[in-house]
């Protein structure tokens, strides 16, 4: 994977480690990924994959109780490369990077906007804080981000407060602030999940949007393959603090290399394959974030495990844009391949 | 599945919150939740009820079970002692009842007390039911624990040992625990991981061809439905607006908020993309309805005569001959 | 681009990791598994020592006959006001009681009276919030005006109404603070139930047709009892500053019988005040002390009840 000039963020071997109740837990044991401009980048897993701690890794805002082990964090920004895990966690030059160069929306868009201040006054804050604007500027520019977002009667809607809002509408304005200091990457932790089907597919809209006219690297974090489906440039799949397979997504969806990422395509229904459509269940469960296996991750569950799984495999370039963690990835490339 | 074997008949349920306001709690308002429906549900098939938050499936779920009492209409169940109706039952008369009507819940956090054993939880209603002795109820649970893949000394454990998968699994158990021959499943599989809900739908599917149980499936996700249910029913603010065979909803679909619905959802396969239609706007308040046609605020389609008048359910031929739609737009019903 | 000074400076903190992180490589494979709620508790320093000094006055109360010398009613005209000594480990106060003994006594009564109105308030409260609070209705809010009722008297006024209608004595004064007490506990109690009411759980127990007083006490009491034993030990540190109060007021118990507020009661002489601090010095202490330690229980009951609270 080679340095092109439009990576807008590198993560480089990176572990993050939790610590509470007195015991450690290594929820990112060595992820490498690029996000480019651009482009989105679908991070992929069940719960306690460690997509959401890879999130709030670049951000810094990891709970107290964890810390950075090892790996790097590079933001690339105009300025030159900047190390963000070297960066003070609240410190002035981190906080100057958060919002401004890097921002983030959240799941749950009922909890995200502060109840007591209007949504103009949210998103005029950013403004505020991150540019020169005077006070009038600020306030059209709320109003045309939120018109930009797609929120009827913008002019109206900037004075009012987050509880007349809907859900879909909430994660608008929380995208609008997100967006408001034009931002090159934004990081999206599950943007839809607490939202029906018809709010996702306009959130989707808007972020294709995004993407398409302001350049904005995406990093965006879900579940739901569906999604991966319907945004992604590139994915990561993660299982239990690894990226397990990683690609652009027409080779990760369409020939998936690594056992877990053909498990977890096999184990969902898919709208328009019928009531016959075989499904199969991952059989077993996660295992114990405090007491994991020693080698592969996935190895309990696995169909393929053979001993050699007992020590973690080594990522593995099985194209120059298609890497893999698997011990047996030439038997399932040349089955992939049929 | 004997197509005219009803175990359950609604007939016009509608439940309506008040909303009380002021020092007075004077009525204000009504929140209608669930707006007139009428519904067969028929012995051994598993019916979807789909729609987004607050289209009023999950206080359907809960209509049936006589968990929130209907304001209005009847629920009326048929078992082997012929019909009863269960919304004018009081809770001694419905005692009977609740044998055969059971639920499983979406979130398998709060479904468990976290304060008992499972084998605590899981005996107090077969104490209630007649299962008189300590030793003849473990070993109730026990069966019941290896019906859902569990292994028996489960029982000795607290929820909190457990995982999510696990809980569910558990919270089917107990639904199963008094053999009910209806379970209504409330986005059972909707808080699980992806690959731990392909493990509890095919629960369900074994557990149903075992025990011949009829299910009422509610969720929001249209592609669990197409795998899973035999009829669905898509719910928009209180109302059904479609009814049909599962296959006959996904290749001929009438109304257009289906159509819409299903085009928002984000299909896993790359080569089954299709086009989306983004519906404007949210759903309204079910407090303040719009006149007419529920959906035409939001309707691509939507013409003046869906600003005044209300579309009834009508029956379409489609393949099965038992279509139902409510939409003014779609052409040549069915005389009754 | 990478440039190797960049490094953070190290933490207490990271020190502290580093440690759980070897450990744990040193473990890998392994379980290891103990009592959550109790290692919580035990890694409370401040509730452990708390403990300690509860248990400790406790004992010595109940087992006042055996460690005290002298009898703590009986005066000794030869030892009067007489400072600590080796007889009197405490002194002696104005009529030649043995201090040290009428303390240990006096602990009996006024621990009596503290955990025991703590424990009346906390049944009634508890009986009535857990019901009313499950199943709401008139029966609701019929409790809740009356705990209003009882919670808008100044506590002062209801004693003394009550000790002019009932009279002073040990019975009457527990009657009252219960009286004037259940209102906080029914009130937690109900709050509680109001929100496990909504977890599915009671909704299924509901779909068995289960009993609403067998859903209330048996299934969802348990998951009250947490917050619940918190207020009672927290009530009876209060109760027994209360009783303390009112007997040095001289309303609380009769004055013959040795309590913790009446040995006090002989601090309301300035000169005593002043000139025979071991009077009202080592009683004082005690309260405080006793007052303190059951508070730390309380705190770290609450914390190691709360899942919230990590550590």
């Amino acid at each position: 994977m080679e340095m092109g000039n439009d990576v807008a963020l590198s993560v480089r071997n990176l572990k993050t480690y939790i610590y509470t109740n007195n015991r450690c837990n290594r929820a990112l044991d060595g992820v490498s990924f690029e996000i480019r401009q651009g482009k989105t980048l679908c991070i992929v897993g069940e719960s306690g994959c460690g997509k959401s701690v890879t999130a709030a890794s670049i951000m810094q805002l990891l709970p107290t109780l964890s810390r950075i082990e090892d790996g790097e964090i590079t933001y690339h920004g105009p300025d030159g490369p900047v190390r963000i895990d070297a960066l003070e966690r609240d410190g002035a030059k981190m906080r100057a990077i958060r919002g401004k160069e890097i921002a983030m929306i959240f799941q749950d868009p009922m909890t995200a906007l502060n109840p007591v201040y209007s949504i103009g006054f949210q998103i005029k804050e950013m403004l505020r804080y991150h540019t020169s604007l005077g006070r009038k500027d600020r306030h059209s520019k709320a109003i045309d981000l939120l018109r930009s977002m797609g929120i009827p009667l913008p002019e109206r809607r900037v004075d009012e407060y987050p509880h007349l809002y809907s859900g879909g509408m909430r994660q608008r304005a929380m995208i609008a602030i997100a967006m408001s200091c034009n931002p090159r990457i934004l990081i999206a932790d599950e943007p839809t999940t607490a939202l029906d089907v018809t709010i996702q597919a306009q959130i989707f809209e808007l972020m294709d949007t995004l993407k398409r006219e302001n350049g904005t690297a995406i990093m965006l974090i879900t579940h739901d393959m569906g999604v991966v489906a319907e945004l992604a440039d590139d994915v990561a799949v993660m299982y239990m603090g690894n990226i397990v397979e990683a690609g652009p997504v027409g080779k990760v969806l369409r020939k998936p290399v690594h056992p877990y990422t053909r498990a977890l395509l096999d184990s969902i229904p898919v709208l328009g394959r019928g009531k016959d459509q075989e499904i199969k269940a991952i059989p077993g469960q996660t295992p114990d974030p405090y007491n994991r296996p020693t080698g592969c991750q996935f190895a309990d569950r696995c169909a393929y495990r053979v001993s050699a799984c007992d020590e973690m495999p080594p990522e593995t370039m099985v194209a120059d844009d298609h890497r893999v963690m698997c011990w047996r990835y030439q038997e399932f490339m040349a089955d992939a391949a049929e | 599945m004997q197509p005219n074997d009803p175990i359950l008949t609604l007939r016009d349920v509608q439940v309506h919150f008040p909303i009380k306001s002021g020092i007075l709690k004077r009525t204000s308002g009504h929140v209608r939740a669930v707006d007139g429906v009428d519904l067969d549900v028929y012995r051994g098939e598993v019916l979807g009820l789909v729609g987004e938050s607050g289209c009023g499936k999950t206080t359907l779920g809960k209509a049936i079970l006589q968990l929130v009492r209907a304001t209005n209409g009847t629920v009326t169940y048929q078992g082997d002692g012929g019909e009863t109706e269960l919304t004018t039952l009081d809770d001694a008369g419905l005692f009977a009842f609740r044998k055969r009507l059971q639920i499983v819940f979406q979130d398998p956090h709060s479904s468990l007390n976290p304060a008992f054993t499972i084998f605590g939880s899981l005996e107090d209603p077969l104490r209630h039911y007649g299962v008189k002795t300590r030793k003849e109820r473990r070993k109730i649970v026990g069966d019941l624990l290896e019906a859902v893949n569990m292994r028996r000394e489960s029982m000795d454990r607290y929820p909190h040992e457990f995982s999510g998968g696990q809980r569910q699994r558990i919270g089917i158990a107990r639904a199963l625990s008094i053999q009910p021959e209806l379970v209504v499943c409330d986005e059972a599989v909707s808080a699980l991981d992806v690959s731990i809900q392909a493990q509890v739908l095919q629960l369900l599917m074994d557990l149903k061809r075992e025990k011949n149980l009829t299910y009422v499936f509610i969720t929001h996700d249209l592609s669990v439905t197409e795998f899973l249910c035999d009829r669905i029913a898509v719910m928009y603010l209180g109302k059904i607006v479609e009814l049909c065979d599962a296959e006959e909803l996904y290749s001929n679909t009438l109304h257009p908020y289906t159509e819409a619905l299903l085009s928002a959802i984000p299909v896993a396969d790359l080569d089954r993309k299709s086009q989306r239609i983004v519906l404007e706007g949210d759903v309204p308040s079910p407090v303040n309805p719009p006149s007419g046609c529920p959906f035409h605020p939001r309707c691509r389609y939507a013409q003046p005569v869906c600003r005044t008048d209300v579309p009834q359910l009508r029956r379409y031929r489609g393949k099965s001959g038992q279509h139902l739609a409510a939409c003014h737009l779609i052409d040549h019903p069915l005389a009754d | 681009m990478t440039d190797a000074t960049v490094t953070r400076p190290r933490t207490r903190r990271d020190a502290q990791f580093d440690r759980i992180r070897d450990r744990e490589a040193k473990l890998a494979g392994t379980t290891q598994r103990k009592g959550r709620f109790l290692s919580k508790f035990l890694n409370n320093r401040l509730a452990v020592i708390g403990f300690a000094i509860f248990a400790v006055i406790c004992l010595m109360s109940l087992f006042a006959p055996l460690i005290a010398q002298h009898d703590p009613m009986s005066p000794n005209l030869r030892a009067i006001a007489k400072p600590p000594s080796a007889e009197h480990w405490f002194g002696t106060d104005k009529t030649g009681r043995d201090i040290f003994a009428r303390v240990l006594y006096g602990g009996r009564v006024s621990i009596l009276v503290g955990l025991g109105s703590a424990l009346l308030s906390a049944l009634i409260g508890v009986i009535i919030g857990v019901y009313s609070g499950y199943v709401g209705g008139w029966l609701d809010w019929i409790a809740m005006r009356i705990s209003e009722i009882f919670m808008s008297f100044p506590q002062i006024i209801l004693v003394l109404l009550l000790v002019a209608i009932l009279g002073q004595s040990l019975v009457n004064l527990i009657v009252i603070f219960t009286l004037t007490g259940w209102g906080g506990i029914y009130r937690m109690a109900r709050a509680r139930m109001l929100s496990i009411r909504e977890e599915e759980y009671v909704q299924a127990l509901r779909s068995f047709g289960l009993g609403p007083a067998r859903i209330a006490y048996k299934h969802m009491l348990p998951n009250a009892l947490g917050p619940i034993m918190v207020n009672i030990t927290l009530s009876t540190a209060a109760f027994i500053l209360q009783e303390a109060g009112l007997s040095f007021l001289g309303l609380g118990v009769p004055l013959s019988i040795p309590t913790w507020g009446n040995i006090l009661n002989a601090a309301q002489d300035l000169r005593v005040l002043e000139q025979n601090w071991w009077i009202w010095l080592p009683v004082g202490a005690t309260i405080s002390l006793f007052v303190l330690s059951v508070n730390f229980i309380g705190d770290g009951l609450r914390d190691a009840t709360d899942p919230s609270q990590q550590g």
